[in-house]
């Protein structure tokens, strides 16, 4: 389902597997478990790079176990359960104690984009993988924190729009100028883990001490931090 | 400490000496007192400032030896800056930064906090230190960044990487308006678009109003939101 591996300062944080990687309760638990984990072994000069294997990033929440549920209140109690249990997962990445990158290896949709856009960096091919929010093709509707992740991260109301507006399919070079990624430049599942390693490596350098970065991330985003309940360190009480 | 010097229209306020300008409370109270002169110069609706410096700082932050040995200090410091940063949003005049210096952590809210950016570009860099120094930032630092870097990977590059911004990557960020070769230039060039404005005329009361509306957050973050609403506070004997 999901490992954490530790190589170096870097924590490698991979969705293993050939599936959609979607997004079960046990899933979500899984990996909110191993940042957790991360959080609890970072040092100064900790990265964590997050990724997954095969076709799909993360093809979003697991909609079919929702079907399963029988009934429509069911589904609809199970997709709320899911929705919620999120949360925490977001939560845990905009307060972990290092810089974090996305390296995404194929198709990143719906909440499994807003799991990259969790992170600090964003990384994807050029050749393959879409990014796209399904939600209005599906007829669901978007959580506040999703909404709250994508006018913390994309700076243009026309990036916005196509986003979350339009159902586009977005590849790679039209992701870099909206400003949803950093970069599309790889034409490898290796070269994207590469390159996020690369900047992982130049990032870890630093040896920035984690709690300070937390700090300085959550102020970044203060709206998105209290729809998660995380404080955004409202008082200086500056080290000095 | 600082000097005023008035040419027809435009008040240029230079941080003097060859020191780092660092923002101890004698200096921002300097400036304060500087700043309210000339807010009550007749001619203040009709005219422009002009911040600049002398040396190879334009500020380097807060004073943080003094607060190191006198911690109430740094408390002290962050009102006062707060104070002045308020003022200069409720100006009635335009306000240039000629930056032909350094300007970091505090130093850089300060050259931030005018409308135009001009920046020499062969020496000298805009840097948001507190994560190299281990300081964290005031949520009202954050609500000036918000209003002055559009694009939130920018942001993320000054606040997360403690990026030290040149001049030609400041304008690429949007940061910086434009750059010029030398300390001589960029104050020229100041001086050339302050009598521009001052030649388009109208009135600052006006332009004062507009821009704390524009910056509305910032002045929030700053004085409070019961008071940032209040014309009793900031009257600006408005001609109607």
């Amino acid at each position: 389902m999901c490992t954490l591996e530790k190589r170096g300062d870097l924590f490698l944080l991979t969705l293993t597997g050939d599936g959609e990687h979607r997004f079960h309760p046990d899933t979500i638990a899984t990996i909110l478990s191993l940042l957790e984990q991360a959080k609890s072994q970072s040092t100064r000069g900790s990265i964590l790079i997050t990724t997954a294997n095969g076709k799909f990033f993360s093809n979003g929440f697991d909609l079919a176990w929702a079907q399963t549920a029988g009934s429509i209140t069911g589904a609809a109690n199970r997709l709320h359960q899911m929705v919620e249990s999120l949360k925490p997962v977001v939560a845990a990445l905009l307060d972990l104690p290092m810089p974090t990158i996305a390296a995404l290896n194929g198709h990143a949709a719906a909440a499994g984009l807003m799991l990259a856009l969790s992170h600090d960096y964003v990384f994807m091919r050029k050749d393959r993988g879409v990014l796209y929010m399904s939600e209005v093709d599906i007829g669901l509707s978007m959580p506040d924190y999703f909404s709250a992740l994508v006018r913390a991260k994309i700076g243009t109301s026309a990036a916005r729009r196509e986003l979350l507006l339009s159902g586009k399919k977005i590849r790679g070079e039209e992701a870099v100028g909206l400003g949803i990624v950093d970069s599309a430049a790889y034409d490898s599942e290796e070269g994207v883990v590469q390159a996020s390693v690369r900047l992982g490596e130049k990032l870890a350098a630093k040896k920035w001490s984690g709690e300070v970065y937390a700090s300085i991330r959550k102020s970044l985003y203060p709206e998105l931090c209290g729809i998660l309940g995380l404080e955004a360190r409202v008082f200086a009480t500056p080290k000095l | 400490m600082c000097s005023l010097e008035k040419r027809d229209r435009l008040f240029i306020l230079k941080l003097t000496g060859d020191g780092e300008h660092r923002l101890n409370p004698n200096l921002l109270d300097s400036l304060r007192s500087t700043i309210n002169q000339i807010r009550s110069d007749p001619s203040s609706s009709q005219s422009v400032l002009i911040t600049t410096s002398d040396g190879k700082f334009f500020s380097n932050g807060y004073d943080l030896a003094l607060a190191e040995s006198n911690p109430s200090l740094s408390v002290v410091m962050d009102a006062k800056l707060r104070s002045l940063v308020a003022d200069l949003i409720s100006l009635p005049m335009p306000t240039i930064a000629a930056v032909t210096g350094h300007a970091s952590a505090a130093g850089c809210i300060l050259a931030m906090s005018h409308d135009y950016v001009l920046m020499r570009r062969d020496r000298g860099f805009l840097y948001m230190s507190e994560l190299d120094i281990e300081l964290i930032v005031p949520a009202w630092f954050m609500a000036v960044i918000k209003g002055k870097i559009g694009s939130p990977a920018a942001r993320r590059d000054v606040m997360l990487t403690a990026a030290k911004v040149t001049a030609d990557v400041g304008v690429k960020m949007g940061i910086v308006d434009s750059a010029y070769g030398s300390a001589t230039e960029t104050v020229e060039a100041a001086i050339k678009l302050g009598e521009e404005i001052v030649q388009r005329g109208g009135d600052g009361h006006v332009y004062g109003k507009m821009r704390e509306s524009l910056l509305r957050e910032v002045l929030i973050h700053t004085i409070g939101e019961y008071e940032s609403g209040s014309s009793v506070v900031r009257s600006t004997g408005s001609k109607l």
